[in-house]
């Protein structure tokens, strides 16, 4: 029992740590790719290549001034960061990041708790993160921060359905909720699911983009319409939150994408941490390279597209898949 | 419907393939403070004052310049040698004032003033941009012989 609990605590540490890094640095990929995107040369002063980036940008915000608007509700306004970063981090905890592994004599499993509904889990608690950005934007007290927060609520509201539905058809063939299972179904490269569910990944993707309030779909911090949406009011740390809640959400979702369709860490030659790697890596470069092609969608075409062509294409999917399956 | 269609199989991959391509083109940033970009021969930066080979000042503070000067920038004081050759005794530049529209180095009679290619002297306080004639003097561009510079600033040839 006793070295359960220290074992998960370990592991809790490892996987925070791995992922705040991975955050920080994300941030710092997306700023040197549209560089490029755009043939700029993106941070290149702090460090080599600008490495050290990331760490001048966290200190600088912890040394800013905390900044609370008059007219704020000042309760909720300091819930809402912590409201959008919590359940950012807490879908990591039924990610499978490698197969088990034998460190002094402990058979350990790289996956903080192999939960057997880990997909509805991770869907429950990704959907709670659009809370911190509605509450961030109704305590503000400022007009900018209510039209994102409204849009956010409205934009998660739609794109949740069609979110939820395009992994049932997975769900279906597979027959089981636990992502451990899903990852070890996928063993060879043919059987990954996105060759079963090519459909199912699109939408996947796509309203996995609009779920982390990431361009196209960035319309909740719209910063050329909205300043910056419902973080405008934010400043210091609070900011930072904001911030880092953002990619730990990419970043999570993109863990989930490989996880489901992309088989996990499954792969040849290296270790299955570092494919895993890898293949989030991928995922967080087709994020950057969205935001530096497509525009931001106008409102009634968000809901258009989300209500119109997603939500039946998922439900054709969904119904599709069951009677292959069936018969 | 076909609309949509286009859309997504030949607008979308065509916007993608478009950016990739970007992502591999060099760079067009010049790094500023340690890297700097040549001027364009005519930029008129931070005036100079030409001298003949002899090391003799040319201006002989006619004041033509102060009169084209239209934001009144230069103020000149003169003097006599004793072969009553004038000279400026006092130039003065104030860089505040001057819009560096280059009247007074097409007004100057002795190809005198010049504007080079200078262009940082930011400065802290408004006396620094008291620009003298000692100052002027320094400031001329070294690697050129001089008969040459002038003729390639005066007439316009390039």
């Amino acid at each position: 029992m006793l070295t359960f609990a220290i074992i998960s605590a370990l592991k809790v540490t490892v996987v925070i740590i791995a992922v705040l890094t991975g955050c920080a640095y994300a941030t710092w990929l997306e700023r040197k790719l549209v560089g490029r995107f755009q043939h700029r040369i993106g941070p290149n002063m702090a460090g080599p290549f600008g490495l050290l980036q990331p760490i001048a940008d966290g200190i600088k915000l912890i040394f800013k001034e905390d900044i609370v608007p008059d007219n704020a509700e000042r309760i909720t306004y300091a819930l809402a960061p912590i409201v959008m970063f919590i359940p950012a981090l807490l879908s990591y905890a039924v990610v499978p990041f490698g197969d088990q592994v034998t460190l002094f004599g402990y058979r350990i499993d790289m996956v903080i708790s192999d939960l057997n509904i880990g997909i509805l889990f991770i869907f429950a608690v990704t959907s709670l993160g659009v809370y911190g950005i509605v509450l961030a934007g109704w305590s503000s007290g400022s007009k900018y921060s209510l039209l994102g927060g409204i849009r956010s609520s409205a934009q998660m509201l739609s794109y949740e359905v069609a979110y939820g539905l395009s992994i049932i058809g997975v769900l279906v063939i597979a027959g089981t909720l636990s992502l451990k299972e899903l990852v070890a179904q996928q063993e060879h490269f043919f059987d990954w699911f996105i060759f079963r569910q090519p459909v199912g990944f699109v939408l996947y993707a796509i309203c996995a983009v609009a779920e982390t309030n990431r361009a196209p779909f960035d319309l909740a911090e719209a910063e050329s319409e909205l300043v910056a949406g419902y973080h405008t009011e934010y400043s210091s740390l609070r900011f930072a939150m904001f911030f880092i809640g953002e990619y730990a959400n990419m970043i999570a979702v993109s863990s989930v994408a490989t996880t489901i369709f992309l088989g996990g860490w499954h792969g040849p030659f290296l270790p299955p941490v570092v494919w895993f790697s890898i293949k989030v890596f991928f995922f967080m470069s087709v994020y950057i390279w969205l935001r530096a092609t497509l525009p931001r969608l106008r409102y009634d075409q968000l809901m258009n597209f989300g209500w119109k062509i997603l939500f039946p294409l998922a439900l054709l999917n969904v119904m599709l898949t069951a009677l292959v399956f069936r018969f | 419907m076909i609309d949509v269609i286009r859309t997504i199989f030949i607008a979308f991959p065509k916007g993608f393939y478009t950016t990739l391509k970007h992502l591999f083109i060099k760079p067009v940033t010049i790094q500023y403070p340690r890297v700097k970009k040549p001027m364009a021969p005519r930029y008129r930066g931070l005036h100079y004052l030409e001298i003949y080979e002899d090391g003799t000042e040319r201006c002989v503070c006619c004041g033509l310049c102060a009169a084209a000067c239209p934001a009144d920038a230069i103020y000149m004081e003169g003097a006599e040698k004793e072969k009553s050759e004038r000279y400026a005794k006092i130039y003065e530049i104030n860089l505040l004032r001057c819009i560096f529209c280059g009247f007074c180095e097409e007004a100057c009679p002795e190809e005198a003033i010049f504007l080079g290619h200078e262009y940082e002297f930011s400065n802290d306080n408004r006396d620094s941009f008291i620009f003298t004639k000692e100052q002027m003097l320094a400031n001329r561009p070294v690697k050129e012989k001089p008969f040459k510079r002038i003729i390639r600033r005066v007439r316009r040839i390039f």
